[in-house]
């Protein structure tokens, strides 16, 4: 006898995703992920203005805005040959770099966290332990006992109200929670300061996208910011210099509290770096592009099959043929009308609903190939692409990072621990600590450049007939692309392969899984009807499945179900 | 006062967008107000916490299903209002439900929490709204204007 879990919806993550596992002897030995939401921005792109699109992508989803926004620029961009002036790269890299940091950050503490730290059991520590466990990880300054037991206090008033909300879905006092009291009081206390340094980071994007959520200041052909070193109202240098000092506070937070979080939490969970690996096929793509053809990157990025640093294979730019040429999608096993297995730019999406069929049809994403084989995409992905590549920065991260979890458990822990589920939010960590350092620079380039030139646009042009275009962006969750067909200036055929198509990927043509549910084969599971564990793994891929469908249901109030059923064999 | 008047919904899904178009209705209709931010807050989360934080009031705007009439409008106070967005589980699972929650947990929540839902039609994938909700988005949109000013704030149409 086996047991089938049904998890429907996924808490904690974007959008609608539907998790089945089959367990048997306290392991899962099969696992499905279902999408649950059909997203059809292709529908309402067609006929439009190229130019606009970026408007209606930024509102696929509620968490991605900006990188839907970038995506479908780089796109059309593609499309035409388009050159970017070299401020409006910069400002562009900022932003992705800031939102990327934003991004990390929240996931780590707010999505994912509580997976690993108990938030009852906070409440039981010790501040004075507490602080001493904060201060030898690192110089943070608000690791003191003061507020250690201010955070708590703060816990206890919220717990104490009953209203858990944002704790509420939690398996408190499940027994593969593992931390004591202190470290979980001190990850909490980061939590609550996690949230002030978010807006930190939100600030830089409201600064240089001119609002948020929904940023302004993109174009294609650049950006929309006026370049104005003294006056006010544009990007001056008053501006810039409050833009610098915002990097600092959240390079300090990445840099003495996320990263050392990530590692402690890492060393005391260790035995999670055996689990959850799954697909280790690897892609990502090169990103914060400094010349203005989009040729030479801050970051490289590229394809890594079956874990092989030496095998790597760059990704060279945004006309990459490699990459352009290597992506297919299937709907053998996604509610669409037929069984192809196509490119993005030859797709047509007819939805077919079947109902879940472990053997057929399942889900709403559609399952992506890379040179034919299923991709784990994500900063897992982009970390090993890096250190593949000898990208300095990245490696002086990593190696820190594995050496501090190394001291910290006892035992050596290599490079090879970061396949698995603890590791993704390792390799997360260290991207954010790149990122944080990719922001500075491309801060210094800015304020060098706009010495020399203020341009930040280049008005495109669109010729008679048709031209094609991919927009590749390596985004928080992972490569995303935006595939446009262009007639006569309008569009006529627009996809969008997101992140999360790629992990939360059903079976594809050959009936291969995608990287979630590999990654669950193997998982233990203690309670049947508690899967603290299946979350742990899918959660660690930071799932987004970029929907955002936004109404308040009186009528059907659904609840959360977690169903375990005997199967027989 | 300080107010937060924030719509909240998705665009691309028809009346699902009515919250946000609201918003535009009211920029439209009537001039810019010292200390009342008037915000299309989108499908966003948890990055809308700093547009709370010292706030004396917040006014939302969405689309609420309660069995009602098409563009039915409905108004929530108080208590009713995050305990109306945490019996849904809705695909947007970040929504305003844990950005009031977590808002909460800072001590950042506004005293005064109001919400003026509309009764959606349609929620397909598509920009244009249905006409009943089209038809409440003006209304909802004076709706606002008539909180603000039992708040004590004097809301003044643009010229024509």
């Amino acid at each position: 006898m086996s047991t089938r879990i049904t998890i429907d919806p996924v808490t904690r993550i974007e959008g609608h995703l539907r998790v089945d596992c089959e367990i048997s002897g306290g392991t899962v030995t099969d696992a499905w992920a279902s999408g649950q939401m059909w997203r059809g921005i292709e529908v309402i792109l067609k006929g439009r203005d190229p130019r606009e699109a970026w408007l209606f992508t930024q509102r696929i989803c509620g968490v991605c805005t900006t990188v839907h926004a970038i995506a479908s620029v780089r796109a059309v961009e593609n499309a035409l040959n388009l050159e970017i002036p070299l401020n409006a790269q910069y400002i562009r890299n900022m932003l992705i770099a800031a939102h990327a940091i934003q991004d990390h950050i929240v996931h780590f503490y707010h999505l994912s966290a509580l997976d690993w730290v108990d938030v009852t059991s906070a409440l039981k520590g010790d501040p004075k332990k507490a602080a001493a466990l904060g201060q030898g990880l690192s110089s943070w300054h608000l690791n003191s006992v003061q507020e250690l037991a201010k955070a708590q206090e703060k816990l206890k008033v919220f717990v104490a109200s009953g209203q858990l909300g944002i704790f509420a879905n939690g398996y408190w006092g499940h027994p593969a929670m593992k931390l004591s009291p202190e470290v979980n009081l001190l990850a909490c206390t980061h939590y609550l300061q996690a949230l002030e340094v978010q807006r930190r980071a939100n600030m830089i994007i409201s600064i240089l996208g001119s609002k948020t959520p929904h940023i302004q200041n993109l174009a294609v052909g650049g950006v929309a910011n006026p370049i104005n070193t003294d006056s006010p109202s544009t990007l001056s240098v008053e501006r810039l210099l409050y833009v610098k000092s915002l990097i600092d506070e959240v390079g300090d937070f990445v840099n003495n509290v996320y990263l050392p979080d990530v590692c402690a939490i890492g060393a005391f969970y260790s035995d999670w770096t055996g689990y959850g690996a799954g697909i280790k096929n690897y892609l990502s793509v090169p990103e914060f592009p400094i010349d203005t053809k989009g040729t030479v990157f801050e970051l490289p990025g590229g394809y890594l099959p079956n874990a092989a640093l030496g095998q790597f294979k760059p990704i060279t730019g945004f006309h990459d043929k490699y990459f352009a040429e290597g992506v297919n999608e299937s709907i053998k096993h996604a509610w669409y009308q037929g069984d192809w297995d196509r490119h993005p730019w030859q797709e047509e999406t007819e939805p077919h609903y079947t109902d879940f069929q472990d053997r057929g049809k399942y889900s709403w994403v559609k399952a992506p190939t890379f040179r034919g084989a299923p991709a784990q995409v994500g900063p897992l992905a982009n970390v090993l692409a890096l250190y593949a590549a000898g990208h300095a920065p990245t490696k002086k991260h990593a190696e820190k990072a594995l050496s501090t979890v190394s001291s910290l458990a006892g035992s050596r822990v290599g490079l090879d621990a970061l396949h698995s589920t603890i590791g993704r939010h390792a390799a997360r960590a260290i991207r954010a600590a790149v990122l944080h350092e990719t922001l500075e620079k491309q801060w210094t380039l800015l304020v060098q450049n706009i010495g020399k030139d203020t341009a930040t646009f280049n008005r495109p042009e669109f010729p008679k007939g048709e031209i094609r275009g991919v927009g590749m962006h390596e985004a928080p969750r992972g490569v995303l692309s935006h595939w446009v067909v262009i007639e006569d200036g309008k569009i006529k055929n627009y996809q969008a392969v997101v992140p999360s198509t790629w992990n939360a990927s059903p079976r594809n043509s050959k009936d291969q899984p995608g990287p979630y549910e590999a990654s669950l084969r193997g998982t233990p599971v203690a309670q049947a009807d508690k899967p603290l564990e299946v979350l742990r793994t899918v959660h660690s891929f930071d799932p987004c499945l970029a929907c955002a469908i936004h109404l308040v249901d009186k009528e059907h109030p659904e609840a959360i179900t977690v169903t375990a059923r005997e199967v027989p064999e | 006062m300080n107010v937060l008047v924030m719509g909240i919904g998705n665009l691309l899904l028809q009346d699902e967008g009515a919250g946000v178009r609201v918003v535009e209705e009211f920029g439209r209709r009537f001039l810019p107000i010292p200390g009342v931010h008037v915000l299309d807050g989108g499908t966003s989360g948890i990055e809308l916490l700093s547009y709370l934080s010292g706030r004396d009031a917040l006014i939302l705007l969405d689309v609420v299903k309660g069995g009602l009439p098409a563009g039915a409008v409905s108004r929530y106070e108080g208590e009713e209002v995050p305990a109306l967005f945490q019996q849904k589980i809705s695909p947007h699972q970040l929504g305003i439900s844990d950005l009031l929650a977590t808002a909460r947990l800072m001590g950042e929540l506004p005293a005064k929490v109001v919400l003026l839902g509309i009764e959606p039609q349609s929620i397909g994938t598509g920009l244009e709204l249905t006409r009943e909700v089209a038809r409440s988005v003006t209304t909802v949109a004076e709706q606002v204007a008539a909180e603000l000013w039992q708040m004590g704030v004097p809301v003044l149409p643009r010229p024509a």
